[in-house]
């Protein structure tokens, strides 16, 4: 059995392998790889005995369900107006800069991905970002340097 | 300001010596009659944005025939200037639960479902562990009902009470044609209670208060109180529960920063409500409806900024199922970058605006439905704007 499969088999053994649980088996490769490979999506159709397009159909309606590979941390800075007002263009040339990517862009040794995403939540505490299920907020570029340096050290 | 008209405070969601125990015990205790008697008298409505009468919903799930129905707990909170629900389920979970359980038994549910947004997925682990606990005092009370919590992935939509069936069902976050409605065909076509985080405390504290309590607060089509989330150009942005039905002017004297040019109400699916008609303008179902969202512009704020933010979103979040939302969103989009770029004229914001009411009209759901909300109160009241 092949790592995806043996990965695949234990979240369907943890979740049930009805299609209901589609969703907490596709979030549980993601937990685990960041992204959902043609391997992975293929294996969990088989397992639930689904086609891999009503597989993939359900992956790729959600934008926190990756297809294409990311890094392993994923950093989405909120793009709603009211963390704008309050500094977002900032946090993002900041992360830009630091981790030498663009917006929408995997840094060159795969460990950090830079997204925008819709309305965190956080809007009294803007400008926000999740990185990984974790949310970040009343941002800085100072800020931002320490929590990117932090995980760096970590890492 | 006017600090001598202080708006009312009301302290019902958070206020944490409310006996929990006590009030699932004897809620249980009640005649599912009485419940829904009493959630009707009180003319609570749910607070996720639509309004709809929350004991209508129990009662019509209720009559439903059929062994197996469910009661889901809604808290994907997306709509942009909304946190409140976040907030509710960080201080005072046991209070959700506690509404569901009522609610089940009303309608005689043995599964509930919280769908949390992707978003709050560091919520979790904690609230698992107060879920535990619930099971145990729910055991001990004798009641035969458990809670299942799972999480969206980062789709608006999923928000729309069948898109979110849809999704826990495993498929795409596609809205469904109504009716039927979740009270008859909901979660794997089974008779469905699906309410809001906030309506859920609510009703579950109404069985505490007395519905006749309640009612003291608001006015006759807004009655109670309700969470709000305010952000933006505010000293003291955060999370307020304040009584239904107040002037937009005397929100806007306590929360404005004294520049105040404009108000959105309800997020980027609701209105936007600029200085002139602050005074004329109420904030409950008589007036302009909000799930909570109040998103404050000062005079420093472009509105042509504000209205691209929203057709963003908008654009993005569509669930390109229905052709006026998806492609409508995109032209509108489009449409005012062209306008403000000098290629098209002045006009053309009319025909957009007619684009946006054909959305309005034609739309399969509430997101498509919505977007000439925020579009046609900021362009009709910023037209300047758009252009220079």
């Amino acid at each position: 059995m092949s790592d995806t499969q043996e990965m695949v088999k234990q979240l369907v053994d943890a979740h049930g392998s009805e299609r209901t649980n589609l969703m907490a088996i596709l979030q549980g490769v993601v937990d685990q790889e960041r992204y959902l490979s043609d391997e992975a999506i293929t294996e969990i159709a088989r397992q639930l005995d689904l086609s891999a397009a009503q597989v993939y159909g359900t992956a790729s309606f959600y934008s926190f369900l990756d297809t294409v590979p990311r890094g392993k941390y994923v950093i989405r800075v909120c793009r709603t107006i009211t963390c704008d007002m309050k500094g977002k263009r900032q946090i993002i040339k900041t992360l830009e800069n630091l981790l030498k990517v663009n917006i929408g862009d995997t840094s060159a040794d795969k460990k950090f991905t830079l997204l925008e995403t819709n309305c965190l939540g956080w809007c009294h505490k803007g400008p926000v970002m999740l990185i990984n299920d974790n949310a970040y907020t009343d941002l800085t570029p100072e800020k931002v340097k320490e929590i990117i340096t932090d995980i760096k050290h970590h890492s | 300001m006017a600090e001598n008209k202080q708006l009312k405070r009301v302290d019902i969601i958070f206020s944490e010596e409310c006996g929990f125990k006590e009030i699932l015990s004897d809620a249980l205790k009640m005649d599912n009659e009485k419940i829904v008697d009493e959630l009707l008298n009180s003319g609570l409505r749910g607070r996720g944005g639509a309004g709809f009468p929350t004991g209508m919903k129990w009662k019509f799930t209720a009559q439903e025939k059929g062994d197996e129905r469910f009661i889901i707990c809604n808290a994907d909170e997306g709509e942009p200037g909304t946190f409140k629900d976040r907030e509710i389920l960080f201080k005072v979970p046991y209070k959700v639960f506690g509404g569901m359980a009522v609610g089940a038994k009303v309608i005689g549910a043995k599964e509930g479902y919280i769908y949390l947004r992707g978003e709050y997925k560091f919520l979790l682990n904690d609230l698992q562990k107060h879920l535990d606990e619930f099971h145990k005092t729910l055991d001990a009370l004798d009641f035969d009902f458990r809670i299942h919590i799972v999480t969206g992935a980062g789709a608006y939509i999923c928000g729309e009470e069948s898109a979110l069936f849809e999704s826990m069902e495993g498929k795409r976050g596609e809205p469904r044609n109504k009716p039927p409605y979740p009270t008859v065909s909901g979660y794997k076509g089974k008779p469905t209670v699906i309410n809001n985080v906030e309506t859920l405390v609510y009703a579950f504290m109404i069985c505490r208060l007395g519905s006749e309590k309640f009612k003291e607060l608001g006015t006759d089509d807004s009655r109670g109180s309700k969470v709000f989330s305010v952000s933006g150009d505010t000293p003291i942005a955060g999370i307020y529960e304040l009584e239904l039905g107040m002037p937009l002017q005397d929100f806007v004297d306590e929360f404005g920063d004294g520049d105040t040019k404009a108000v959105q109400v309800g997020g980027a699916a609701g209105f936007c409500v600029p200085r002139k008609k602050f005074k004329d303008t109420v904030i409950g179902f008589e007036g302009v409806p909000t799930g909570g969202s109040m998103m404050v512009f000062n005079s420093s704020r472009s509105m042509f900024n504000v209205i691209h933010n929203y057709l963003e979103f908008f654009e993005e979040e569509s669930c390109g199922q229905c052709t006026p939302c998806r492609v409508g969103c995109q032209q509108l989009l489009l449409g005012v970058e062209a306008v403000k770029r000098g290629d098209k004229s002045i006009d053309y914001l009319d025909e957009l605006l007619k684009l946006s009411q054909t959305m309005k009209l034609t739309s399969k759901c509430g997101l498509g439905q919505s977007v000439a909300n925020s579009f046609s109160s900021i362009v009709d009241n910023f037209r300047e704007e758009m252009i220079y």
